[in-house]
């Protein structure tokens, strides 16, 4: 039982240290800034692989993009600035929150009008059975 | 009629699901559109790799429609989607390598070993003007028109079929 926890704590070490290395070392002027860095590439997604943020992402053009986005802030770039920059490039793509324009709309509606008709139908359902208590009592009970 | 509304209901998800795979199959569903298609290619700034066979330099690609293709010695597609790039090459377009993240030897080593169909190589080691194209990996093509105005943009290795739908074509497109 020993052993077995032994190795757990291995294993969730070996998991932990490879998020860990994922970001390279970076020389952070100070803490505020090491705070914005990681925040704001924690809200952009690396093109490469499209179910990490760049932070996350070990792909070499998630590091390009991470080093280009220091360089950026650096500069002296609001975070918007930073965001319109990389979407002149790579488009919406890069950002994990779209604004609501060109096809967009439909990512921010979809779920919405998914939900309002199935509770539209579920209301239906429920009116239909209100109206009609005693149809099908016999059968109700069999399963 | 409520005994045909869960039929019904099934139908229409299914629907919903088929058009939905319908629309990604075939399709590399990781390729990102360009935004900078209709819009003024990136200047070049890139240092040329010296090659005997080089027929251009960058300042000759002023006025010419031109293919752009992101290449690497240590990238397998394009060693397969090479024998295209030569046939393109070969049909008259002029096409120029931007060879991404790759040392001069390696790069040089590559195109003496596979045949180097490009007018011109441009070098681009650290990978740091193509984050201004959009570049994100190799394979990927561009087509520059003769204002200097991207036309399309491929991700992943060329195709026959690629080459004669959208590349050829777009050459073609008077600005």
């Amino acid at each position: 039982m020993k052993k077995f926890f032994a190795s757990l704590l291995m294993l969730a070490g070996i998991l932990l240290s490879g998020t860990v290395t994922a970001l390279d070392p970076i020389d952070y002027q100070s803490p505020a800034e090491e705070q914005r860095f990681k925040a704001l590439a924690a809200e952009l997604r690396c093109v490469m692989c499209q179910n990490q943020s760049i932070a996350d992402s070990n792909a070499p053009i998630a590091h390009d993009l991470r080093m280009e986005v220091l360089r950026l802030m650096r500069e002296g770039r609001s975070d918007e600035d930073i965001k319109q920059y990389l979407v002149e490039r790579y488009s919406d793509f890069v950002l994990y929150d779209p604004p609501m324009r060109g096809g967009n709309w439909l990512l921010w509606i979809g779920p919405f009008a998914l939900l309002l008709v199935g509770g539209l139908a579920v209301t239906w359902v429920i009116r239909n059975k209100q109206k009609q208590p005693d149809a099908g009592g016999d059968t109700g009970e069999d399963w | 009629m409520s005994r045909l509304l869960p039929l019904l209901a099934f139908i229409g998800l299914a629907l919903l699901l088929f058009v939905g795979i319908r629309m990604n199959s075939g399709k590399d569903t990781s390729a990102i559109p360009s935004p900078l298609i209709g819009k003024t290619a990136p200047a070049m700034q890139l240092p040329e790799l010296a090659l005997p066979e080089s027929r251009l330099g960058i300042a000759d690609l002023k006025g010419k429609a031109y293919v752009l293709n992101v290449w690497g010695s240590w990238c397998v597609s394009c060693r397969i989607e090479h024998p295209v790039i030569t046939d393109l090459a070969r049909s008259g377009a002029v096409v120029v390598g931007y060879n991404y993240k790759d040392s001069p030897e390696d790069a040089a080593r590559w195109l003496a070993q596979y045949g180097n169909p490009f007018a011109l190589v441009v070098q681009d080691r650290d990978g740091q003007a193509a984050l201004d194209w959009g570049i994100y990996g190799a394979p990927e093509t561009f087509v520059i028109d003769a204002a200097g105005v991207v036309r399309f943009k491929h991700i992943g290795p060329l195709t026959p079929e690629i080459v004669a739908e959208h590349i050829l074509p777009a050459l073609q497109e008077v600005p």
